[in-house]
């Protein structure tokens, strides 16, 4: 951290002479990558909506951390979220209904028992705020350190099987006939999913932490001809976005996880623009 | 790539006294099956008569009584399918190049990251079996629906299968697309020696590219030259009482 700290003073500048704003900064720029990389899986695999619903299985684990008083509700959090994506491959593999109705049950259902637990016993709701906002600001040297080894995990996982990720999103039946596992490799990818969203719900807050999920991607679809282009302009339009915004927010004094959605948005509009004709 | 050396009619698959329930429903029963190497087998029935049913078990996805078993030179060998999926449909705004499609399906290497020389001239050497290479830097969205199926017949016999099957390829495929497929599986068979098994609901081609017609209908009604069973009784009856489309 010493050397990140001399190296932001070495920038110059107000805005980085204090010590929580080089936090933040380190912290955007590990979880630009770590959203653009999910993002093009999440997309491809047409899971928007699913990581939606997995933040907010999320807020129920945090509200039954706080609940039963636990120190640290994140690691509740990313337990009940881990179980909540399991619980849902194994009802969506048993049912007839739709992949986005059992979507919106498990969803509303965390929904209604995150708020339930939270406001039991006429206890305040305030509290939860931050985790609805996010604080990026907030972001501490030993939660950046586990930031880190997430991205390292999730690299790792990239490098070994992004090749079977893939066949299994684009295409189930081929990847099924040449004898990858495709539940396995699903259910691999939720849990680290999972993981990754409720872990960085509250700096990013739950409201829009689906934006840095979606939005890369779909932005760099616009534009991307295959994979490599496609994985590029995912983690840099994420990594852009991310350092603009922290930096947007901080000068208008608003919250950094809209202004980094906003700013990928913007990102969208742009390759909408741009998009390659349907060929 | 390999072929699997000149064994004549030494090597066959063969499935013998298969039977697959669903629940009580015997979808199959006692189906007996011979293929050979370098022939082209059509698999015809009518609409629910088990032909998915028997594929689905070839493939391993189907829990099946009896045994499939697959030998060169009267050696048992463990057996290797190549796979074309019926009419595979891919998003049409998925960036994916054929390249990485190749890469993904068949390599180690990441795919998102840029292939190597050797990795591109073998995938351009796939593609060739198909009188595909022009195709290697498309996007899979934006092939035409006989590009896309030539670039998984090249897919399916990368490595090299013992049996290659394809469900339903002439289905949605006119006429001349339909020669043209049919010429390349003549074309395939006797380059690599190796048998191929396809569904089909066209009888119009069987005559001139088919060796070997197999009716099934819960078990198998009748097989043989494509000529002797499209005038069979069992043909007719299959086809009456079916309902299907002929």
């Amino acid at each position: 951290m010493t050397i990140w700290y001399a190296l932001c003073d070495a920038l110059g500048g107000e805005m980085f002479s204090m010590t929580f704003m080089k936090n933040a900064l380190l912290a955007v720029l590990l979880m630009g990558p770590l959203f653009g990389l999910l993002s093009t899986m999440i997309v491809s695999g047409k899971m928007s909506f699913f990581s939606d619903a997995l933040g907010h299985s999320g807020f129920t684990g945090i509200a039954i951390g706080v609940l039963c008083g636990l120190a640290a509700p994140t690691y509740a959090a990313i337990g009940l979220a881990v179980v909540f994506a399991l619980l849902f491959s194994f009802v969506q593999s048993r049912t007839n209904q739709s992949a986005d109705t059992v979507i919106g049950v498990f969803s509303s259902t965390a929904v209604a028992l995150g708020i339930f637990i939270a406001t039991l016993g006429g206890s305040s709701f305030t509290k939860f705020n931050k985790y609805l906002i996010g604080d990026i600001l907030s972001v501490t040297p030993g939660e950046i350190a586990m930031l880190a080894c997430v991205l390292l995990a999730v690299c790792v996982l990239w490098i070994f099987a992004s090749n079977e990720f893939f066949v299994a999103a684009v295409h189930p039946a081929l990847a099924q006939s040449r004898g990858l596992d495709v539940k396995k490799t699903k259910t691999l990818f939720t849990v680290c999913i999972a993981v990754v969203v409720t872990m960085a719900m509250r700096w990013v807050g739950l409201m829009v932490i689906n934006s840095l999920l979606v939005l890369p991607a779909a932005a760099a679809r616009n534009v991307a001809k295959n994979l490599r282009q496609y994985h590029l302009l995912s983690v840099l339009l994420a990594l852009g976005g991310s350092v603009a915004g922290l930096i947007t927010a901080y000068a208008l004094g608003c919250s950094a996880g809209a202004t980094i959605s906003l700013y990928l948005a913007a990102c969208f509009a742009v390759t909408f623009l741009l998009r390659k004709k349907a060929a | 790539m390999h072929t699997h050396g000149d064994c004549g009619h030494a090597c066959c698959l063969k499935i013998e006294d298969l039977s697959v329930r669903f629940g009580t429903d015997a979808v199959l029963e006692h189906v007996d099956l011979h293929m050979h190497c370098g022939q082209i087998v059509a698999l015809i029935g009518p609409n629910g008569a088990g032909k998915s049913t028997l594929i689905r078990a070839i493939l391993g996805e189907r829990d099946y009584t009896g045994s499939i078993t697959f030998s060169t030179c009267g050696e048992r060998q463990r057996l290797r399918i190549g796979y074309v999926p019926q009419s595979p449909t891919f998003d049409r705004g998925d960036p994916i190049s054929v390249l990485d499609l190749f890469c993904a399906c068949t390599g180690k290497r990441p795919a998102f990251l840029r292939p190597g020389k050797a990795a591109r001239q073998k995938v351009l050497a796939c593609l060739a079996n198909v009188h595909g290479e022009g195709l290697i830097d498309k996007r899979i969205g934006a092939l035409s629906g006989g590009e896309l199926q030539r670039v998984l017949l090249a897919l399916a016999l990368e490595p090299m299968p013992h049996i290659l099957i394809l469900d339903e390829p002439l289905s949605g495929v006119d006429v001349e697309g339909m020669d043209r497929l049919m010429q390349m599986l003549d074309e395939i068979r006797k380059k690599f020696n190796l048998s191929i098994l396809m569904t089909t609901h066209d009888f119009s081609m069987l005559d001139r590219y088919v060796d070997k017609v197999v009716l099934l209908q819960k078990t198998v009604r009748c097989v043989g030259a494509p000529k002797d069973v499209l005038t069979s009784e069992a043909f007719r009856q299959a086809f009456q009482m079916g309902g299907g489309a002929v």
